[in-house]
């Protein structure tokens, strides 16, 4: 039993972290901490990962390696995305982008 | 007693900064409240026992990703504005989405290794070890030789995954570059 910690409180704490990454999506309008609350799931995820990797084994440290990888691939894209939006339209504000609205 | 306690500190700094990450009205402030976040769970990850997580975390998200926020931030000369947050209807919808996966806290948070192990196996097995050899096999592995026991799933189970990261990586890289250049 002393070889598992944490195993309930880690998992609340990244459900407080995703709860708290989705409520920051649907209230912010601004694009970029639009992308930060999105790495903050990604880190609520991540946190979950290594608490069960506890009992599943190593897998889940992969798989944490997997998402990191991901995030940073999200991050450059995303972010480049932003700056070609911001040079078209001096905002960054995602009520401004509603082109594809009809 | 003492592990506990670092535990929760830890934890509730990475709740206040991901509240005020969300809450802040300026991107700078939100960036850097979302770096305390992620520094707390770098120390999170070191007390569950993945000290190679704790370093990439530190390494690749505050090192990396935080910096290139702030880059932008600084680069598009963002103010602080007034209408930043959505409408009442967004308000609202946030705030009930926000509520149902809160609800979620109650079960998770009780979770015990125990019962996992007598979830899983469905025979009412209580024992940990012997639900979950992996995991025991994983702390030994790692109380020996951290490097060995990733490399070894990473270089043979996970093979193909690991090459199309590289890939992902390259194809990011240039589409990163191709969308933020102004004529190629």
């Amino acid at each position: 039993m002393e070889s598992v910690k944490f195993l309930g409180p880690s998992l609340g704490l990244s459900a407080i972290l995703f709860t708290l990454g989705v409520a920051g999506v649907l209230l912010r309008r601004n694009a970029i901490v639009l992308f930060m609350c999105i790495e903050l799931m990604l880190n609520a995820v991540n946190l979950t990962f290594v608490a069960l990797a506890q009992v599943h084994g190593v897998a889940g440290w992969l798989m944490v390696f997997f998402v990191m990888t991901v995030a940073a691939a999200e991050a450059a894209v995303g972010l480049a995305i932003i700056l070609a939006l911001f040079r078209h339209r001096q905002s960054v504000d995602l009520a401004n982008v509603n082109l594809l609205q009809g | 007693m003492m592990e506990s306690f670092v535990f929760y500190l830890f934890g509730a700094a990475a709740v206040l900064g991901g509240a005020m990450c969300i809450l802040q009205r300026s991107p700078v402030a939100s960036a850097l409240w979302l770096m305390s976040t992620m520094f707390s769970l770098a120390a999170i990850y070191v007390l569950l026992g993945a000290e190679v997580i704790g370093a990439f975390q530190v390494l690749v998200y505050v090192g990396a990703v935080l910096v290139l926020f702030l880059f932008v931030v600084m680069l598009l000369n963002l103010g602080q504005r007034s209408d930043d947050l959505r409408g009442p209807s967004g308000i609202a919808a946030a705030l009930v989405i926000a509520g149902l996966l809160a609800i979620e806290l109650t079960v998770l948070w009780r979770y015990t290794p125990r019962r996992l192990a007598a979830e899983v196996t469905q025979a009412g097995v209580t024992d940990v070890a012997a639900a979950f050899p992996a995991g025991q096999m994983m702390q030994r592995a790692a109380a020996h030789n951290v490097v060995q026991s990733i490399a070894e799933p990473m270089f043979r189970t996970y093979l193909v995954p690991f090459e199309i990261t590289s890939v992902l990586l390259l194809a990011a890289l240039v589409g990163a570059v191709v969308l933020a250049k102004r004529r190629i």
